[in-house]
């Protein structure tokens, strides 16, 4: 899907700043002599110099950053050089006084700018100043409506244009458009402004750092007419214009009469998604308009393609007139869209996502690692300083754990205090006992694994949390309910009474079926058994009723779901027939189910009823399957085991026994499309982890190629010593990087983009 | 104990040999001649003896153990001289986990029963050898361990027979010429050799083994003392106040223990003549090579260093022996000395084994201890291992297996190995869903002592199941073994596998590195590879290293290149419970070598997934979907919702427009959070965008 897509681009970015790391360390300014740099000038070359005194500090602010732009401006085919002005050779170039020294812009060996070092006050500054000079043609800088018009104007069946506006010059966003310029400047012409009124004049809002728009000025013929105008409406950044260029490239719209699912275009690549509309031979003139009305809605934020269903070999659903491709390798979607506006929502609400998405992981990749993104555990590190009333259960040690569970019928939980899931469990456990204080039951006790680690070994307890049963002295029973207070308590209570109860009258077993016995009993129970032996019988036999555990049976008279029984209603593996209330089931909707169920229509479905009341996250999952909550009662068929696909059955259709039978026929027949299809991923490492093993292997390159291939003396103590602690903490000298084991491959594509990028670049 | 009362403890030999054994047992009555035979022999009952007593006795093991003495642990009813062990016996930790206990006892032996814990045996920090004595003897009293005291073994022979566990069985004949034969012989006799240097006037040394104890011999005497071990120092401290001076001389520099992490090195309880050495007490230490040196002895009976040089081209009488100091007026060694002491060491007694046995010492520059394996078997002869002191070899400068708070376990881990090998009984092993992998560790990492005592040398062994979906975990195996894990093991590391290992830091400990400059300790996790302290190590293989991969790995790494490697970043207090900097880290690192997600979720965002998506995380399925999801309370889903990684569905009911974040959140404006999974379908989260 679009989310991980954006992994992909977060993998590439960082391999983009990796890259830039390492070879800056390689790629090192040159020092060199004014005699010495005049001779390494190439014709046609370009190169960039800092003039200063041989004196001068050897480190300063504008070094450093100087040293970082070097590995990117020589990929623009730029050389960087730092030229000390030693006294015996003197240049013009060499500034009188040390504070006055300058940065030289030169191709061959013709001096095409100069530049004061305070201009060039960071790498994105010169990378930005040095490229503007350059591409001097390629990028026009205006400052007045008149003159974009006049360009817009000129343009006009020739060429497009990419007209952005930047803070100011030397600012990321305007190294960025310089960047694209350097790759896209021969095909489209770039237009360049810092004039804020400029932008407003053609009725842009919200004005923030930079924008940057796509006028499609090549297809216009008329001259009267306006060239159409795309904005690109993410951070500029390099990549991004690279990608919003690229799809402005693209073919607005492309007819296909194949399988959507295998149909691939560049905005795949890019990340984007897909929208087919469905059209066919009757109606292909219409269908072609609202196609590209919705193309030039799209553009840049989704591909648009016609896909015509008469000349298609596979089958899609009847009544689907939109299919949406997320991603390549995903199911795509067939959907039934009505509204036009419905299908550019539904990309833009994706986009949106996306986008906030992709910002966090542009500057929090480091501290994302760090923070704690485990429910369970995050909710008790914040719970940490509250104090549990523990005193209601006896805590066990080696010494007591014998003779407690020897001398009385005890429960006891078995956690360990850094482990956060039997911590969460041990406040639901504390929360029983509060329930029970005062009435006579087993004995609730603890042991904390983390200090009595010999107990627990000895009663086999090798994970957390455990609860066992020890009653009567015979072998402990384990719990294997839900980690709830609930459950627990149900399972103590019903412990109290034996199991099976032994019933030897007929008297007695009216008043068990009928839930006279054990009547303070029977609120925790749900289903009584009743078995019918011979005294003949073996006990074996018998014993086969205490498999009868109420938990394996769904309960079919009131089948109400809720997060607690849920599991039980999967186990069936059926699709399930959902009803969605919020608040008490409509009498007509149970009546017209429950007669179908007599009647043995729904036996390949689960019908179960959600109230929202009980279950509030049911919203969340209508969330899932609708845009908006739609309006309830909602029945849904949700088909989890097999292909994951939503139906809901026709809100303007009334809820009677024939309307729902003959919808569910049409289900199995295929000729309904569902409103949504449930995302299969596998669960995947939410966030990447250090990568130890490179930054480990980093360090031991550095230290060999330092310590060259001779021998440190031995009796070389003072070297010794410096050589010592280089792996000091306080000094961080390379960037964290971050682990993704068996994800290389998803980055090939970004890898692969970055080539082209890089082969379309001609040298200046 | 005579061999015809132990009798009765004769088990039913192991069910592979059955065969092999029938002919033996049924000859024996007839044949007196044919020497008694026992699946297992041990020699010595030291500490390393008796342990390995245990471990078979346990496992109803038909075992013997010949000691020459008349009771256990000879060795220190003479050794250390002076009577205080360096072992600690430190009985307060501030917790009551007897495993973590361990990690700073020791002198205990393994074994089930609380009451045979050295605590109990000495409130000494470092305690008398006395206690050790009574220790032991309690040790192999009550547990009732097979000993055959007054036995000294003379002479051990290899019989070739091809029915025999190992192809031959161990002849060993004690003093009285009585015969046994062996299947399996366990060495446990410690270094009982008084290591020596030749040199001209060597004689004139009294050796550590039979030095005066009494610091009344030795006032107004001027010392020398050959060595630089803790015997040396100990020797020395005994005497410190009484002597005009000492003057200790050794080939190399002194290494300090607390520099180099070994216990072997000079521990500082012995250390007081490096303190009045350095400030100028007179007393001090020389380095010189003994094998160029000769003592001379003049007249009056004092001794004279000289060099053997001087004395190779004299062949005079002793008064015209040239003296360093002829040339040389201020030769540092100038003075006469009333006392030369030889503390060097002690040596394997090769003596006993016969040639065919091929135990041999590791050549010239490590003759005190026989070659053995990693997996503690010699190299010349199968079936042959060897235990405790004599054992430490492998890990000789390094680790603690040459002392009983490491060797208690790797005996176990040479038990572990013959239970597989003899009886079919696989590495004890424990098998848990993968959504258990992250406590597993954590547990061992907090607790467990001989990963502690023995790292680098004995790790533990995560081995993944098909598809990741669960593993068994091993404790303590031999990491050098490695590529031989599944025969040793007899379990299956198809699918790959992680190491836990301790370490310290790569280029922190050595004789003379400062372990105290600044800014030695690593606190944050993306420094963590940076520890110097000893800190978990986790190693991920997606195969098992072959032999070859093991044997030419890196220099400075205890085990070959791995897939992906994690440092849990050093802790002060030793306890890696923290649930950010220590929890977290290793769970994203275990997540990324498996490509799944770990995280644990409430039954309610189970129950979400359930129905939203058509693959749940291992987290729900194992717990969840099995009927056993975690409910949570109240209480803790406030704080969920508060983290945002909770959603109050409730409330989204109420008021559709405003859910998700809240201005109350205490989460740092700009933080991403991540409450559903990180592909969640976007429609999910529509409403709180």
């Amino acid at each position: 899907m679009m989310s991980s897509c954006l992994s992909v681009c977060r993998v590439g970015i960082s391999f983009v700043m990796m890259n830039i790391f390492y070879k800056s360390a390689v790629d090192s300014l040159p020092e060199l002599s004014p005699q010495k740099y005049f001779s390494t000038l190439q014709p046609g070359k370009a190169s960039l110099a800092y003039f200063c005194q041989a004196d001068s500090p050897g480190t300063s602010v504008f070094l450093e950053e100087l040293n970082e732009a070097v590995k990117p401006l020589q990929d623009y085919g730029i050389s960087v050089a730092k030229v000390n002005c030693v006294k015996e050779e003197t240049s013009r170039y060499c500034g009188k006084e040390k504070d006055l020294m300058k940065a030289y812009l030169f191709r061959g060996n013709i001096l095409l700018r100069e530049f004061p070092t305070d201009t060039l006050f960071d790498a994105n500054a010169i990378v930005a100043h040095v490229l503007f000079a350059l591409l001097f043609n390629e990028v026009k800088y205006i400052t007045t409506l008149e003159d974009l018009q006049n360009i817009e104007n000129a343009l006009k069946g020739k060429a497009n244009v990419v007209f952005s506006y930047v803070r100011a010059i030397g600012t990321p966003e305007h190294r960025a458009v310089m960047e694209a310029a350097f790759v896209y400047g021969n095909t489209h012409q770039f237009v360049l402004t810092t004039e804020i009124a400029l932008l407003e004049s053609i009725g842009t809002e919200d004005i923030e750092y930079a924008h940057l728009y796509f006028f499609h000025c090549k297809a216009v013929l008329d001259l009267t007419q306006q060239c159409r105008r795309t904005l690109m409406e993410r951070p500029l950044t390099t990549l991004n214009i690279h990608r919003f260029i690229k799809t402005m490239e693209a073919p607005l719209l492309t007819e296909v009469a194949e399988d959507p699912q295998q149909v691939s275009t560049v905005h795949l690549q890019l990340g984007l998604p897909l929208v087919f509309i469905v059209s066919q031979q009757a109606t292909y003139e219409a269908d072609r308009g609202t196609a590209e009305w919705v193309a030039w809605r799209l553009l840049g934020k989704a591909g648009v393609l016609l896909l015509l269903r008469d000349s298609l070999e596979v089958d899609i659903p009847q009544h689907a007139n939109v299919v949406f491709k997320r991603e390549e390798g995903v199911p795509v979607e067939f959907l039934v869209l009505h509204d036009i506006d419905l299908i550019i929502s539904r990309v833009e609400n994706n986009m949106h996502i996306e986008e906030v998405r992709e910002d966090e992981d542009n500057d929090m990749e480091g501290p994302d690692i760090d923070i704690q993104d485990d429910e369970v555990a995050e909710t008790i590190y914040r719970d940490r300083k509250r104090q549990l009333p523990l005193e209601l259960t006896v805590e066990l040690t080696e010494e007591t754990f014998n003779a407690t569970v020897m001398a009385s019928d005890s429960i006891v939980l078995f956690y360990a205090g850094w482990q956060a899931v039997s911590m969460a469990f041990l406040q639901s456990y504390i929360d029983v006992a509060i329930k029970l204080k005062g009435t006579p039951t087993m004995l609730l006790t603890r042991v904390n694994c983390a200090d009595w680690s010999g107990v627990c070994t000895k009663q086999n307890v090798t994970q957390f949390p455990v609860v066992k049963m020890y009653k009567e002295g015979r072998n402990p029973v384990s719990y294997a309910g839900m980690l709830g207070t609930e459950d627990l308590l149900k399972f103590i209570q019903l412990n109290r009474i034996s199991c099976p109860v032994n019933i030897t009258s007929v008297q007695e077993a009216e008043e068990y079926l009928s839930g006279e016995l054990y009547k303070d009993l029977i609120s925790y129970s749900s289903v009584s058994v009743l078995g019918l032996f011979s005294p003949t019988m073996t006990s074996g036999q018998i014993n086969m009723l205490q498999l009868f555990q109420p938990c394996c049976l769904p309960d079919t008279k009131k089948p109400e779901i809720t997060v607690e029984n849920l599991p039980i209603y999967l186990r069936l593996q059926k699709p399930l027939l959902i009803l969605f209330s919020d608040g008490s089931i409509i009498p007509r909707y149970k009546k017209t189910i429950l007669t179908l169920v007599k009647e043995k229509h729904l036996d390949s479905l689960t019908p179960c009823w959600l109230n929202l009341k009980n279950t509030p996250v049911g919203r969340g999952i209508l969330q899932v399957y609708f845009d908006a909550l739609p309006p309830l009662p909602l029945l849904l068929v949700v088909n989890l085991h097999s292909g994951g696909q939503v139906f809901a059955f026709p809100s303007d259709q009334d809820v009677t026994e024939q309307n729902l039978l003959l919808w569910l026929k049409k289900l199995e027949a295929g000729l309904e499309s569902h409103i949504t299809i449930l995302p299969a991923q596998e669960w995947k490492p939410p966030f990447p982890a250090y990568d130890f093993l490179s930054m480990m292997e980093a360090a031991a390159s550095r230290r060999s190629t330092r310590e060259g291939p001779e021998c440190v003396k031995e009796t070389d103590v003072q070297e010794s010593h410096e050589e010592q602690h280089e792996d000091k903490p306080a000094i961080r000298d390379e960037p964290t990087e971050t682990l993704r084991i068996k994800h290389w491959n998803r980055s090939n594509w970004f890898k692969e983009a970055e080539k082209s990028f890089r082969h379309d670049n001609k040298e200046l | 104990m005579g061999l015809s009362a132990a009798a009765p403890l004769w088990g039913p030999p192991g069910l592979l040999l059955t065969i092999a054994l029938h002919p033996a047992l049924s000859l024996r009555p007839a044949k007196a001649s044919a020497p008694p035979h026992r699946d297992y022999c041990v020699l010595g009952a030291g500490p390393a003896g008796l342990q390995m007593a245990y471990f078979l006795q346990r496992a109803g093991r038909d075992y013997v153990v010949f000691e020459r003495a008349p009771g256990p642990g000879s060795f220190f009813t003479r050794y250390p001289r002076h009577r205080k062990l360096i072992s600690i016996n430190k009985r307060y930790t501030g917790k009551v986990n007897a495993e973590f206990n361990l990690r700073h006892d020791w002198n205990s032996l393994l074994s089930h029963d609380p009451r045979l814990l050295f605590r109990h045996y000495s409130h000494a920090y470092f305690p008398d050898a006395g206690d050790m004595v009574r220790y032991l003897r309690d040790f192999a009293d009550r547990l009732q361990l097979h000993v055959l005291y007054n036995t000294t073994i003379a002479h051990v022979t290899l019989l070739k027979d091809r029915l025999a566990w190992n192809g031959h069985y161990f002849i060993l004949t004690d003093q009285k010429g009585q015969a046994y034969q062996c299947s399996v012989l366990l060495v446990a006799t410690g270094l009982s050799v008084p290591n020596q240097v030749d040199f001209p006037g060597s004689e004139y040394a009294e050796g550590y083994e039979s030095v005066s104890v009494d610091p009344k011999d030795f006032v107004g005497q001027n010392v020398l003392i050959l060595g630089r071990g803790n015997s040396a120092f100990e020797t020395a401290e005994n005497i410190l106040g009484v002597t005009n001076f000492i003057h200790m001389l050794s080939r190399s520099r002194v290494r300090l223990s607390w520099a180099t992490h070994y216990v072997g090195d000079l521990r500082a309880i012995n250390n007081g003549l490096l303190d009045t050495y350095q400030l100028k007490s007179l007393d001090g230490l020389l380095e010189s090579d003994l094998t160029n040196l000769a003592i001379v002895k003049d007249r009056e009976g004092r001794f004279h260093v000289t060099l053997k040089f001087f004395l190779e081209e004299a062949n005079q009488s002793a008064d015209a022996i040239t003296l360093p100091q002829d040339d040389n007026d201020n030769f540092a060694m100038r003075e006469a000395y009333d006392r030369v002491i030889r503390c060097l060491g002690w040596n394997f007694d090769f003596s006993i084994f016969n040639k065919s046995l091929r135990l041999s010492s590791g050549g010239e520059f490590s003759k005190k201890y026989p070659l053995v394996r990693a997996s503690y078997e010699s190299k010349g002869s199968r079936g042959l291992f060897v235990l405790g002191t004599a054992s430490h070899s492998v890990d000789y400068r390094k680790s603690a297996g040459g002392f009983i708070h490491g060797f208690r376990y790797t005996v176990r881990a040479v038990h572990r190995l013959l239970e597989h090998r003899h009886h079919g009984i696989t590495w004890p092993a424990t098998e848990h869903p993968i959504t258990q992998l992250t406590s597993s560790i954590v547990r061992r990492v907090n607790e467990a002592s001989g990963l502690y005592q023995m790292f680098s040398v004995l790790a533990d062994v995560v081995l993944l199941k098909e598809n990741a979906a669960a593993f068994e975990y091993l404790e303590e195996f031999p990491m050098q073994m490695l590529a031989q894990l599944e025969t040793i093991t007899g379990r299956n590391a198809r699918h790959g596998l992680f190491i836990i290992n301790m370490e310290y830091g790569r280029n922190f400990s050595g004789p003379d590195k400062d372990v105290f400059f600044y800014d030695r300790s690593v606190g944050h996790t993306e420094d963590a590879w940076r520890s110097n302290f000893l800190h978990p190590v986790i190693y991920y293989y997606r195969h098992l290293p072959t032999e070859q991969e093991v044997r030419f790995r890196s220099a400075d790494w205890p085990l070959p290149r791995p897939t992906a490697i994690h440092h849990i970043v050093e802790d002060f207090l030793t306890d890696w419970t923290a649930p950010v900097g220590h929890i977290l880290p290793l769970r994203r690192f275990l997540e990324n070598c498996l490509d799944t997600d770990l995280r644990s979720f409430y039954a309610e965002s189970c129950f979400l997934f359930a129905l939203t998506r058509q693959k749940q995380p291992p987290f729900c399925q194992q717990g969840y979907l099995r009927m056993q999801g975690l409910v949570g309370t109240e209480n803790l889903r406030q704080h969920g919702v508060e983290s945002g990684l909770l959603r109050d569905y409730a409330a989204v009911g109420k008021r559709q427009e405003d859910s998700g974040r809240r201005p109350g959140d205490h989460e740092p404006a700009g933080h991403p959070l991540a409450p559903e999974p990180p592909v969640q379908p976007p429609d999910s989260n529509k409403e709180e965008l």
